[in-house]
């Protein structure tokens, strides 16, 4: 082993109280940022994942109706004119499946679905329920809302004349799969479907009212003849969805909204909770490198003479200021294992302790290698970096001062 | 006979800024040849520890010439200082100053590793038969703790010679010695000395064991004084 090396691990087995509360220091450190992390990660992911389960990254709809003004302004004048929003008519989309490959072939998306939709009521015995009917290619649809975790009973099928439902109108109304059930339109339109299978959506709302039939029969319900009324993308990346909205538009002609859209105030909520955790992590990092350099100080004040003695052995500056930068990585590395070894077992602990009702976790907790690599790398890094005013301060000793006041 | 040292019109002096300018080595010149057992005395004050600390490259004269083994050492940055330190010279302090963490033999090595920043074949070798030579082969394990005065002291000439250096500074390598332990570790020295042909300059102030050196040098009031044998 190398003289920098040795001399640096002699000092700290030398000083063992203090590379124990230094080290205690930097794996308290990194376990709470490990902790914060996981915890953040996972429930941030829940939340996503459960949101966006019953919704598409990306949806495209028709544009929507504008008046336009029919007296121009004359030059140098103004003219006042009222102009009323004007009310949205049951908009669709024509050449849809140009559309819908031309979206689904743009690098990012996974995915793509057409939907034709539009309100309506589910009767059976006298009782009306006013629900949504929502036309799917069953197989396009699926890739986007997964719909097997949501079954409660039945099967996830659609040939023609079924309906898959959600728990709460299959309650209201007392439907099993099997029951018959007749769904009407606003257009007077009416059809009598087989029930094939009971969901849940896990909103209650949704529960209520969403009623997923096969395209063709909820375009025939509608007075659609072969038009869509959105057009459901997926994409690889969720986060790219934003970025995907402004190509996918272009593309089209169609207006386009992100989940980031749809669910704004979920995306600031999200973005404050990694904020608020990314300062405790930063604060936390700050007291770690503070607690490496004092006791570091600490320790080069301490060991002086035995510096200074090495220094007139013939050590150069360059190899004392090693050895003490190194004392800092071992430091930083050693209490990032320990640290993310503790953090993530604090992190397993509270997802065993937070569980639902039926004893699953209330939310995955999210530990990945990637976690261990950065925050191995970032402790080290700022092990070193809070070494360099002790390193410094050792090599700079005046070896007769040092060897005479040590 | 080789010089291995020589200086000329050494000046050293501390102070400046706010407090007043002290000279403590106003012009030394003084040679010493390979092979010679030299002691220094003077009284306290003198400048000795000054004198030893400029001859061993530890701190640069203000002024005046330094030669060691041929090459001009008084204007060398402080790595060119450490390079030719640990390569000529060794060094036998008052209080041993063995490093406490390393065992004896770690502590003789020191000098060889601190210098290249590893261990060279052969070095673990050289560092025994230097242990062997001074009786303490059965210690070369143990801690300076665990070993008594007149042992650490001689673990630290040891040490000095594991450079193969052309000179050993001892700055009262005696002084902290009972006068039996101190006349054996002076013996020693006088020994290897002999034996390896390396140049000794001993700081002392016993002149029952200053006697014993083939010659005596004086430092007066920061000067090497002008004969020797009168001061002594």
């Amino acid at each position: 082993m190398s003289f920098v090396v040795t001399v640096a691990f002699r000092l700290m087995r030398e000083g063992r109280f203090q590379t124990a509360l230094i080290l205690a220091g930097v794996t308290i450190g990194v376990a709470v940022v490990v902790y914060i992390t996981a915890v953040v990660a996972g429930l941030q992911a829940n939340i996503i994942d459960k949101t966006l389960s019953t919704q598409a990254h990306l949806v495209l709809k028709p544009r929507e109706d504008e008046n336009r003004r029919l007296i121009a302004p004359p030059a140098g004048g103004a003219v006042r004119a009222e102009v009323e929003k004007r009310t949205q008519r049951e908009n669709t989309i024509d050449d849809w499946q140009q559309r819908l490959d031309a979206v689904r072939a743009l690098p990012g998306i996974a995915s793509g679905a057409a939907i034709a939709s539009g309100p309506g009521f589910a009767t059976r015995g006298g009782i009306n329920k006013s629900v949504s009917l929502i036309g799917v290619e069953l197989d396009d649809y699926a890739r986007i809302v997964p719909l097997a975790p949501k079954l409660k009973a039945g099967a996830i099928a659609l040939p023609t004349g079924t309906v898959m439902i959600g728990s709460e109108l299959a309650r209201e109304l007392g439907l099993a799969p099997g029951s018959r059930l007749r769904l009407l339109s606003a257009t007077g339109a009416a059809q009598t479907f087989t029930v094939g299978a009971v969901l849940d959506f896990g909103l209650r709302d949704l529960n209520r009212r969403w009623t997923l039939l096969p395209l063709r029969a909820a375009q025939s319900l509608l007075g659609y003849r072969l038009e869509v009324t959105e057009l459901y993308f997926r994409a690889d990346n969720l986060f790219e969805a934003d970025a995907l909205k402004a190509r996918a538009r272009a593309l089209t002609g169609l207006d386009a909204d992100s989940w980031q859209d749809n669910n704004a105030q979920l995306v600031v909520a999200l973005r404050s909770q990694s904020a608020s955790s990314m300062m405790i992590r930063v604060f936390v990092t700050f007291a770690v490198a503070l607690g490496i350099a004092s006791v570091l100080v600490v320790s080069v004040v301490q060991k002086q003479r035995e510096i200074g003695i090495l220094r007139a052995m013939g050590a150069p500056a360059s190899r004392i200021r090693a050895i003490f930068l190194l004392q800092g990585a071992l430091v930083g590395g050693v209490g990032s294992l320990l640290g993310t070894a503790l953090g993530a077992a604090m992190a397993v602990g509270l997802s065993r302790i937070a569980i639902t009702p039926d004893g699953s976790p209330l939310f995955p907790v999210v530990i990945t290698p990637g976690l261990f690599y950065v925050t191995a790398g970032v402790a080290s890094a700022v092990g070193v970096l809070s070494a360099f005013a002790p390193a410094w301060r050792a090599a700079r000793l005046d070896p007769v001062e040092a060897i005479r006041h040590g | 006979m080789a010089e291995v040292i020589r200086l000329e019109g050494v000046r050293k002096g501390y102070g400046g800024g706010e407090a007043p300018w002290v000279e403590v080595l106003h012009g030394v010149d003084l040679v010493l040849h390979e092979g010679e057992f030299v002691s220094l005395a003077g009284p306290s004050g003198s400048g000795k520890s000054t004198l030893l600390n400029i001859m061993g490259l530890l701190e640069p004269p203000n002024d005046g010439a330094l030669t060691i083994a041929g090459e001009r050492a008084e204007a060398l940055d402080d790595d060119a200082r450490t390079r030719l330190r640990n390569r000529y010279l060794g060094f036998v302090f008052q209080f041993h100053h063995l490093l406490p963490a390393f065992s004896a033999l770690e502590n003789v090595l020191m000098p060889v590793f601190a210098g290249t920043g590893r261990l060279p074949a052969g070095a673990r070798e050289h560092a025994l038969a230097l242990l062997e030579r001074v009786g303490l082969a059965e210690h070369a394990g143990k801690r300076p703790v665990q070993l008594s005065g007149g042992q650490q002291q001689r673990v630290a000439i040891v040490r000095a010679l594991a450079n193969r250096p052309r000179l050993v500074l001892a700055d009262e390598p005696t002084g902290n010695l009972d006068t039996q332990t101190a006349a054996e570790v002076f013996a020693l020295m006088h020994d290897i000395n002999r034996e390896q042909g390396v140049t000794f300059l001993v700081v002392t102030h016993d002149e029952r064991l200053a006697q014993d050196c083939p010659r005596r040098v004086n430092l007066v009031d920061g000067r090497i004084a002008p004969s020797p044998a009168l001061v002594g």
